[in-house]
């Protein structure tokens, strides 16, 4: 549409530029984050986690040689690997700290005592010598080398599954669930039949019940922590999961009232008079006809709600508690961007795994996300 | 029992509990209190009617009540009250203590910088994301990408842009981005999230990237809806595109900028966590909603708590009577 003659493709491509760009500056933070989450603890520390997708050339500090020394016909030969652990590729190496670039990989350096060393590109060196090197110092090795890009699941294992729990991150996993999945089905029918009356039914003060829902839709919940803590001691429940059911049962029917009413406001007339021309009763209509129509809102509702109380770390805090063993997924990332605010292995794991499940979700579902929004944004 | 095998037996007690209510409350009315037989069935039938509406919404209404209504009532009695003196009435004692303290003006000064600066470029952010991505071929993909940071909490979010932010010693390589990208052109490395007044527009990134992906998805569903002719006309008479986006389209969806800019105001005025997560309100990043949780979790001063949770309700209230006022107008 933006055909205005003659400038169209220069517009185009500017259009295009500018949507790359803001892609990139909305998706490279969560990137970086996954990226991190494969890398070891040392390379997170030592290089930012956009050169872990190229080769990374890198000084190595001295290494000494070592292994078992092997004698044949005279000469004594020690050999093996210098870097038995990664595929780093030697650019250049020395055996002086003066001059640690002297020598091309496969080069035979003329040692004192007529001893000569080699160093292979993949890092096997062979020492070699007239005489036994028993109780001599073996010679150091400098190197450079460039690494190719290295991941691992190390950091997952550990945060995951680790008996020391470093993180305690696979109990926190399961609180959360715990949470989340009881606080998002238990408010829906209950809004469901509040929302069919608001919707269907004449009686007086409907209007009002509707104005009061919209406006308990805006109340901030810091309102309702301390009254609800108290509430809930008094009556025995105390702190723990039926209680943040409860609160999130409470907290979230607002919106699920203004959605689901909203939505039901618009099903065709038509429908729901002829059945009860018919002689269905309000609770026949609504079971057989309004929820199964309403399925979209509901889908929408039940994102929505399972997202906010799989994000919550307000009321998971105050209902559940700060116990290593209730603490929930948001609540151990506070806690440990607080003691192991350097740890980026452990927080980058941490974190990941607790943004994994919403994002799949957001995924798999956003058409009813959006939906839901568009919906459930007071006009 | 096992949490989850509780969960388990919670939703099958609630859920069932929900539908033998629903179900046998409405046998009870239509069998049993009014039933429509009999000599008086005309009669019976409009009475059950009067009373069914409410046997479908009480349950709504206790839950509603007992959660948001009695709370919000109980804060303002809080807020006029002493814990330490057994629960005595002091007047306004509370809230004289809590304006004399330098912190809370702090926490407001940050609340109004967050209230101007993240509505407005969330918005401005999500107007032009919708507006480019509206007429190319991967829009929608595009799209999904800028809206993803909606599914991440704050506290993740939190996460992601502290390693952006992170700081090494001169010399070392970087490996938060904001710096390494400060030290290429040449600066010093910073510990940005200790230099007061700039930590908390970088606080508000955080809350930016969230919410921009919010405004872009309503706000491209209202510019789709806008008209064809009224831009055509527009190009017809020979208007550029930069005049057709803020003299013919801006205009139209101004009613919807104005509910997602009250919406992300709403967002912003209970943020908490993400303070709570980066800086935990030192180096004077200290907001509303931080400083009430600090007041009643940590210093258990309920008092001054619940008089700053009722700052907060005030701040809201605006938007609260501009939203019924527009649904009241709306249902008559």
């Amino acid at each position: 549409m933006d055909n205005i003659a003659g400038k169209k493709s220069s517009l185009t491509w500017a259009v295009h530029i500018s949507v790359v760009v803001l892609v990139l500056a909305w998706l490279l933070p969560t990137l970086g984050l996954l990226v991190s989450s494969f890398r070891t603890a040392d390379q997170i520390s030592t290089s930012g986690w956009w050169s872990a997708l190229s080769s990374q050339e890198r000084n190595v500090p001295a290494i000494r040689v070592s292994g078992e020394e092997v004698s044949d016909a005279g000469l004594y030969t020690i050999s093996g690997e210098l870097f038995p652990d990664t595929d780093a590729v030697v650019s250049a190496w020395g055996t002086s700290s003066r001059a640690p670039q002297a020598y091309a990989p496969g080069d035979v350096a003329e040692l004192k005592d007529g001893a000569t060393l080699t160093l292979d590109d993949k890092g096997a060196f062979t020492l070699t010598g007239p005489a036994s090197f028993e109780g001599t110092r073996l010679p150091r090795i400098f190197s450079s080398t460039a690494t190719p890009p290295e991941f691992t699941l190390g950091n997952y294992e550990n945060v995951l599954f680790s008996s020391t729990a470093a993180a305690g991150v696979g109990k926190a996993f399961l609180n959360t669930l715990t949470v989340a999945i009881p606080a998002t089905v238990i408010p829906i029918l209950v809004a469901a039949f509040a929302a069919y009356a608001l919707a269907w039914m004449e009686f007086p003060g409907r209007a009002l019940l509707v104005a009061t829902v919209v406006g308990l839709l805006v109340v901030p919940l810091q309102l309702a922590l301390i009254p609800l803590l108290q509430l809930h001691n008094s009556i025995g429940i105390g702190k723990g999961y039926l209680g943040v059911w409860l609160a999130h049962t409470g907290f979230g029917l607002p919106l699920a009232i203004y959605l689901l009413r909203n939505y039901m406001v618009g099903l065709p007339r038509d429908i729901i008079e002829n059945a009860k021309v018919d002689g269905a009763t309000d609770f026949q209509i609504f079971t057989k006809i309004v929820l199964p129509l309403s399925f979209p809102a509901l889908a929408s509702f039940a994102i929505f709600q399972f997202l906010w109380t799989w994000n919550d770390l307000l009321v998971a805090l105050v209902f559940l508690g700060t116990d290593d063993d209730t603490l929930v997924l948001t609540g151990r990332l506070v806690n440990l961007l607080g003691s192991r605010g350097g740890q980026w292995e452990i927080l980058a794991t941490s974190a990941f795994v607790s943004i994994a499940v919403p994002l799949l979700v957001f995924f798999a579902m956003q058409k009813y996300l959006v939906r839901g929004l568009l919906a459930g944004s007071v006009k | 029992m096992h949490p989850a095998l509780q969960g388990l037996f919670t939703i099958i007690i609630g859920v069932g509990g929900c539908i033998g209510y629903f179900y046998f409350s409405n046998q009870f009315l239509d069998k049993v209190l009014y039933p429509a037989r009999g000599p008086n069935a005309g009669r019976n039938i409009n009475r059950a009617n009067i009373v069914r509406p409410w046997l479908f919404l009480a349950p709504a209404i206790l839950a509603l009540g007992i959660y948001l209504v009695y709370p919000v009532i109980a804060t303002l009695w809080l807020s006029l009250t002493d814990r330490d003196q057994g629960g005595a009435f002091v007047g306004l004692a509370n809230y004289s203590q809590m304006f004399g303290e330098a912190k809370f003006w702090e926490a407001m000064r940050n609340n109004m910088m967050w209230l101007i600066v993240v509505p407005a470029l969330s918005t401005a952010f999500g107007l032009l994301a919708a507006q480019l991505t509206d007429r190319i071929g991967w829009g929608s993909f595009a799209k999904s990408l800028i809206f993803m940071p909606m599914a991440i909490s704050f506290v993740g979010a939190s996460v992601i842009w502290k390693l952006i932010y992170d700081t090494r010693p001169e010399g070392t390589e970087q490996i938060g981005m904001l710096n390494a990208i400060w030290v290429f052109f040449g600066g010093e490395p910073q510990t940005w999230l200790t230099i007061p007044l700039l930590n908390n527009f970088l606080l508000m990134a955080v809350l930016i990237w969230i919410q921009t992906g919010f405004a872009m998805v309503i706000l491209s569903a209202a510019l789709r809806g806008i008209p064809e002719e009224t831009i055509e006309a527009a190009i017809v008479d020979g208007a550029n595109p930069l005049q057709i986006f803020f003299k013919i389209k801006v205009p139209q969806i101004m009613g919807t900028i104005v509910v997602v800019w009250t919406t992300i105001t709403l967002v912003v005025l209970k943020v908490f966590d993400v303070v709570l997560a980066m800086t935990n309100g030192q180096w004077e990043t200290q907001v509303l909603a931080n400083y009430m949780y600090d007041k009643l979790f940590r210093s258990f001063d309920w008092g001054v708590g619940s008089a700053s949770a009722i700052v907060i309700m005030v701040l809201v209230l605006p938007i609260l009577i501009w939203n019924v006022h527009n649904v009241r107008k709306e249902m008559r």
